[in-house]
């Protein structure tokens, strides 16, 4: 059996970015940094969807159009969240993330 | 474990699938622990390539050229502009708290664990009967028949980010700020 043809490669694959992610989102605390982290959760979740597809659907094309919809998400949602970066580093002078306590009571 | 050798196709196969594999995680490892952002971000983008590679394994070349297209292509390249237009990056930047590290490292663990777990025990059931149409015409009539209203929405779900994505970001001139 080759590695590249089993599921539990690319699960496992995928949980390794997913963590990795993660890690990222909780230790960073620059806004951009956590933005490229929540994209690597987001990758790892297409992996999955796409190794799903490949081994376990019974059509084949309809994880492939759930990851295209994903990667469309995805890129509404880094165009919103850099556009208030950048209004973050304009009002605030500074993306990091601990500096961005405006609404604490 | 591989039959025939590594210079039979299967052999050449696993050694690009593992390079492939390799280079996923070195970028995902940069996208994360490098201090420079722009690191990052060129770490994003070697893992993101690495991604597509996946995909065609995974038997998608379609999907492989849309994640280049969209991800290394729109997402990083407005990633970039977003770093120029913020902080410039000869600034001093603050040391890492050993605890935060520590706090993160600790919690993405405990979530790794249970998911690893969870990936073991379960036993994956393929479906009694699958189709082997894989064309990207299929797709396409996917996309334009049982998905269509989805797909509808997220062309307005596109129109709206990028409305909002220009009210956000447009400061001085005429505008409330």
């Amino acid at each position: 059996m080759l590695v590249f043809n089993q599921l539990e490669t690319y699960l496992y694959l995928a949980l390794v970015l997913f963590a990795i992610g993660l890690y990222g989102v909780l230790a960073r605390r620059s806004l951009i940094a956590i933005l490229i982290s929540v994209e690597l959760i987001l990758n790892a979740a297409s992996i999955n969807f796409m190794a799903f597809n490949r081994f376990l659907a019974p059509h084949p094309a309809v994880g492939q159009v759930i990851t295209l919809f994903i990667m469309a998400v995805a890129a509404a949602e880094a165009a919103i969240a850099l556009s208030i970066i950048v209004a973050v580093y304009r009002k605030l002078k500074s993306i990091n993330i601990e500096h961005a306590t405006e609404l604490r009571g | 474990m591989i039959p025939g050798g590594f210079l039979s196709p299967q052999g050449i196969a696993t050694i690009a699938f593992f390079l492939v594999v390799a280079m996923t995680l070195v970028g995902a490892l940069i996208a994360v622990a490098a201090r420079n952002i722009f690191h990052n971000v060129l770490g994003l983008v070697l893992s993101l390539i690495g991604v597509a590679g996946l995909f065609l394994y995974l038997n998608s070349p379609f999907v492989a050229l849309m994640e280049i297209l969209i991800y290394v292509g729109a997402i990083c390249i407005a990633i970039c502009f977003a770093i120029m237009l913020s902080e410039p990056l000869y600034l001093p930047r603050p040391p890492r708290s050993l605890t935060k590290i520590l706090g993160a490292v600790v919690g993405s663990g405990l979530v790794f664990v249970f998911l690893f777990l969870l990936t073991k025990k379960t036993k994956w059931v393929p479906a009694a009967q699958r189709s082997t149409d894989w064309s990207v015409t299929t797709i396409g009539h996917y996309l334009l028949t049982n998905y269509a209203l989805i797909f509808e929405l997220v062309s307005l779900l596109l129109l709206v980010a990028m409305l909002g994505a220009i009210v956000i970001a447009r400061g001085g001139r005429g505008s409330s700020s």
